[in-house]
């Protein structure tokens, strides 16, 4: 056994899919050119003032009934004061000692566990925009400023300090993702950055029920920088321990290339933030119709669906687990599975062949031609018989290419199954004359020559004949000769 | 005939009447400010062509006939801290001195509805901070009354040129009497409305939860056209209110019977000048006479009323004009080491002395170990303040008082003593603490022939009573007729 115990806590930051910011009518768009999702407002320009997006309101407060939270009825905005030159006004418009959301908590499956954490609480901010430092003409101390995402609003999720290994914290930032997906209130994107893990690590002799001295890691935008930083930091943090010394209260940067966090800034350096409320907005009243309106709206959360899908659809955890990733591809399993009445056959196909054609072609289930629909019907036509197994991989591939429904491909490409017993017949007495040999090997009782003569009928048929049949006719031809 | 030296109202109905077009009122106005304007230096910014431009569209509409707005075509000048779309807006600051806003203020917008002329932006304390507009970056503004003396401030350019005749009327802003105070000391109306009332959008921050846009007139009917031109709730202020806007001119009764005029002791206490206490005491005296009671009233925690200002508007202040850092717009020092020093540089260079006290202040109130003592507790007296007022109202209508304790002081008096300078607002900040309404109306002159200023405050959107018992007193006396003599540097012609 380890001789300390992990701690970690960990703030959450995500950016709102809303339509516009949160104080101004700007639509943010990933990758536009620099300062085009830009107006006065968002660039802090002399005069102008904040206005809060309701939606943006409405985003928090879904995120904070699908985590269990209380909603504080009477919140308010502050302003946190301090100089970036990313900072269009020096100062966040952010959320101090009344957040919109305390209190919730977060549960998930962790090596085979349930695991469930606290959440001190989930406030509502701006988001800042981004410093380019590019060689112009030869000056290579040149930094250039790209508002576009000045203004952006943001969720902050803050977490108790109740995880206990880096694995065990990306677990939980993986079920707070999940949820913020299932409820649509952000994208989640890590790669463009609207979801960003910043953990809090410290360490204590094990049995101890003291925090020790933590030490936070900045902005991490992938789980897999986000799992080196952790554990670098907390092998750091030990060898400190070890060697009988303190770690300092600091904030870190990872260097993804070498591997280590450097020190960002110190406690002695750390800022004061001189929050005070923001005098531009006022008090915002959250009246209960409203919350219970958002409650409404709520989809069922991915950990409760993927208990359903185990229980009322007969599907293994693992597979539960896969189906319910994200939330296009449970509705799109839930809605198959309800329309044919077979969710094991959905299950395999979605998991299959679907998930093959959708990552060849680099595409999501919902951006695909392939609808619950097709799924269904497809699944229908092999009960009736219509088309083998392996004729409806083919006729799926000609939905996904084309979005016809796979009735209408069997139709046009003549792919029903033959299951007229005489025209088989005829068939199978043609092949056996054509190869007498392995005829009669199988009548001399060697009777894997089946094989071959079955193999021919198929060919013969181009794939149509019912195999079944074909088994069952070449049986009776060569014991009745 | 004169023209710059009339009312709007008076202007309004030679306009309507074809008997003057906009385009000659301007031109009266702009040789009036030729003539007069090296001596008071009111503007900082002056636009003629814009404004020869807007004076033909409102001739073009009378020449319609059209029912055109009471101030179309009534030459206007703005206080340099409101944004004007496309004209240099500098807030008296080196900081600004090159910017020129992409937007317009929301006043402007609604007074370009009204199609007014714009003639210029007018000098004030850098970023409004300030009783004499001494603290502008850019030149000293003088008092019509005494050039010796200042116009009072912030808004001192607005209030010396309306006091002039080198504008008919004019916007300032107040944020602890930097409408009113010069309004008095110029001898001209000057109306702060309720906190909410006019949106202030556009309006270059300096205390957030008290500033407050307002007009300067020569009377106090042209104070209620303005003010039905500029308030109304505002989608791009969450801070204004949504309340009907009364049309004002409907509260211009000549009529003092029955109004409950209270008078705070407070209000007459140490500082106030014998002869300013003497003028109040006249007028107030003079509503009486015309059918108003008087009663005294206390409003006790009045004595905390500048502390508390000078805590809590420079602590808004110190995160207002963080913006102001060289990044993004106005100026940027020249050839810095690195970004801190950009920071440092920008900043030492752009503002001027009281801009920097006061962030230092605020930056001070606010600090983590400091907030407690010094904004937390500003915050619970400016409480204490406003239900002294609450329970004022609930026996008087308007509260009358003296609106600076002193009139015009000399140019250089006080810009080596903050303290005493801060002193100036006494009468002034309260009201702005509970976000009342104020009026001040010219009242009479002391010896030295300085004009004395009458406020009256009531509760919160209660303009309607100010303006009567406002026009009441102006009806029945004639000190709002007295204009300064600028003879002696004039050129007729």
């Amino acid at each position: 056994m380890e001789k300390y115990e992990t701690v970690i806590g960990l703030e959450i930051h995500a950016e709102l899919c809303t339509e516009s910011k949160l104080f101004c009518h700007c639509a943010y768009i990933f990758g536009a050119l620099a300062n085009d999702c830009t107006c006065p407002v968002c660039l802090g320009m002399p005069g102008t003032l904040p206005v809060i997006n309701k939606r943006a309101l409405e985003f928090a407060i879904r995120a904070g009934l699908a985590i269990g939270c209380e909603i504080t009825v009477d919140s308010k905005f502050d302003r946190k004061n301090y100089f970036y030159p990313d900072l269009p006004k020096n100062y966040q418009i952010s959320q101090y000692d009344l957040p919109l959301c305390k209190n919730g908590q977060v549960t998930f499956e962790f090596e085979g566990e349930r695991r469930t954490v606290a959440l001190r609480r989930i406030h509502l901010e701006e988001d800042a925009g981004k410093s380019v430092h590019a060689e112009v003409t030869g000056d290579a101390t040149r930094s250039f400023m790209d508002f576009n995402r000045a203004g952006v609003p943001l969720l902050e999720i803050v977490s108790e300090p109740e995880l206990h290994s880096p694995e065990e914290a990306i677990a939980y930032c993986r079920a707070v993702k999940e949820i913020l997906e299932y409820i649509g209130v952000s994208d989640c994107n890590m790669e463009e950055g609207s979801l960003r893990c910043e953990p809090n690590i410290s360490l204590r002799p094990r049995g101890s029920q003291e925090l020790g001295t933590r030490t936070e890691i900045k902005n991490k935008n992938s789980f897999q920088e986000l799992i080196d930083a952790m554990e670098y930091e907390v092998k750091r943090q030990t060898r400190i321990l070890d060697a009988g010394g303190e770690v300092v209260q600091e904030t870190l940067l990872f260097d993804a290339a070498t591997g280590r966090t450097v020190a960002m800034r110190g406690k002695e350096e750390a800022d004061d933030y001189r929050y005070f409320p923001e005098p531009d907005l006022v008090h915002v009243q959250i009246d209960a119709e409203w919350i219970e309106e958002i409650q409404l709206t709520l989809p069922e959360l991915p950990a409760a669906r993927r208990k359903r899908f185990i229980t009322d659809y007969g599907i293994s955890p693992e597979n539960a687990e896969f189906l319910t990733g994200t939330r296009q591809l449970a509705e799109f399993f839930d809605e198959a599975a309800q329309l044919s009445g077979e969710p094991t056959a959905c299950a395999n196909w979605i998991m299959g062949d679907l998930m093959r054609l959708l990552n060849t072609a680099d595409s999501d289930i919902h951006e695909s031609n392939v609808t619950p629909a097709h799924l269904n019907e497809l699944i229908q036509l092999i009960d009736n018989a219509t088309i083998s197994g392996k004729i409806a991989k083919s006729v799926l591939d000609d939905v996904f290419e084309t979005g016809k429904m796979p009735k209408q491909i069997v139709a046009e490409k003549g792919l029903a199954q033959i299951t007229d017993t005489s025209e088989i017949e005829t068939i199978v007495l043609q092949v056996v004359e054509e190869h007498p040999g392995p005829a009669q090997d199988y009548r001399d009782g060697t009777k894997k020559a089946i094989g071959f003569l079955v193999g021919q009928v198929m060919r013969a048929t181009r794939g149509k004949a019912n195999p079944q049949l074909v088994n069952q006719i070449l049986t009776q031809v060569l014991s009745t000769e | 005939m004169s023209l710059y030296n009339l009312t709007a109202h008076a202007l309004h109905e030679k306009l309507k009447a074809r008997e003057i077009t906009a385009v000659a009122l301007t031109e009266s106005v702009y040789a009036r400010i030729e003539a007069v304007e090296p001596h008071v230096k009111g503007y900082l910014t002056l636009t003629k062509d814009i404004a020869l431009e807007q004076a033909r569209a409102a001739d073009a509409g009378f020449q319609k006939g059209n029912d055109m707005p009471p101030l179309a075509g009534i030459p206007i000048a703005i206080k340099d801290v409101i944004c004007t779309k496309g004209v240099r807006t500098t807030c008296a600051s080196k900081i600004l001195s090159n910017f020129v806003p992409p937007y317009d203020a929301t006043v402007m917008t609604k007074l370009h509805q009204q199609g007014v002329v714009m003639l210029g932006k007018t000098n004030m304390d850098e970023f409004a901070m300030g009783s004499s507009t001494e603290n502008s970056a850019y030149q000293i503004t003088h008092n019509p009354w005494n050039l010796g003396t200042i116009p009072g401030g912030s808004s001192g350019g607005s209030a010396a040129v309306v006091s002039a005749d080198a504008a008919i009327c004019s916007l300032g802003s107040d944020t602890g009497g930097s409408i009113r105070q010069p309004a008095a000391l110029c001898g001209v109306v000057g109306m702060k409305p309720t906190y909410g009332r006019v949106s202030r959008y556009g309006l270059v921050a300096f205390a957030s939860s008290l500033d407050q846009i307002g007009p300067f007139s020569k009377d106090v009917t042209d104070c209620a056209l303005l003010l039905n031109a500029i308030c109304g709730s505002d989608a791009m202020d969450s801070t204004s209110v949504d309340m009907p806007v009364p049309d004002f001119t409907q509260s211009l009764i000549n009529d003092a019977k029955g109004l409950k005029i209270g008078v705070p002791k407070e209000y007459f206490a140490q500082g106030l000048e014998a002869e300013v206490a003497d003028r109040v005491h006249a007028a107030i005296a003079v509503l009486e006479q015309l059918g108003a009671t008087v009663e005294e009233i206390s409003l006790p925690h009045t004595e905390y009323a500048i502390a508390t200002y000078y805590i809590i508007a420079p602590a808004e202040a110190s995160a207002n004009l963080a913006r102001y850092d060289g990044v993004r717009y106005g100026y940027r020092t020249e050839n810095p080491a690195d970004l801190l020093n950009m920071y440092k540089k920008t900043r030492s260079e752009g503002f001027g002395p009281e801009v920097k006290r006061r962030i230092m202040l605020g930056t001070f109130a606010l600090s983590a170990g400091y907030q407690d003592a010094y904004y937390r507790k500003a915050q619970k007296v400016r409480t204490l303040i406003k239900s002294d007022f609450d329970a004022a109202f609930q026996k008087v209508d308007v509260i009358a008082t003296p609106t600076s304790p002193t009139p015009a002081f000399k140019i250089g008096e006080r810009t080596a003593d903050a303290l005493q300078m801060y002193l100036s607002d006494v009468m002034t900040t309260p009201a702005s603490h509970a976000g009342l309404p104020g009026i001040s109306v010219p009242c009479g002159f002391v010896e030295s022939g300085l004009p004395v200023g009458l406020q009256f405050l009531a509760a919160p959107f209660a303009e309607e009573k100010l303006l009567r018992a406002a026009y009441t007193f102006e009806q029945n006396t004639e000190h709002h007729r007295q204009k300064p003599d600028l003879s002696s540097f004039l050129v007729e012609n």
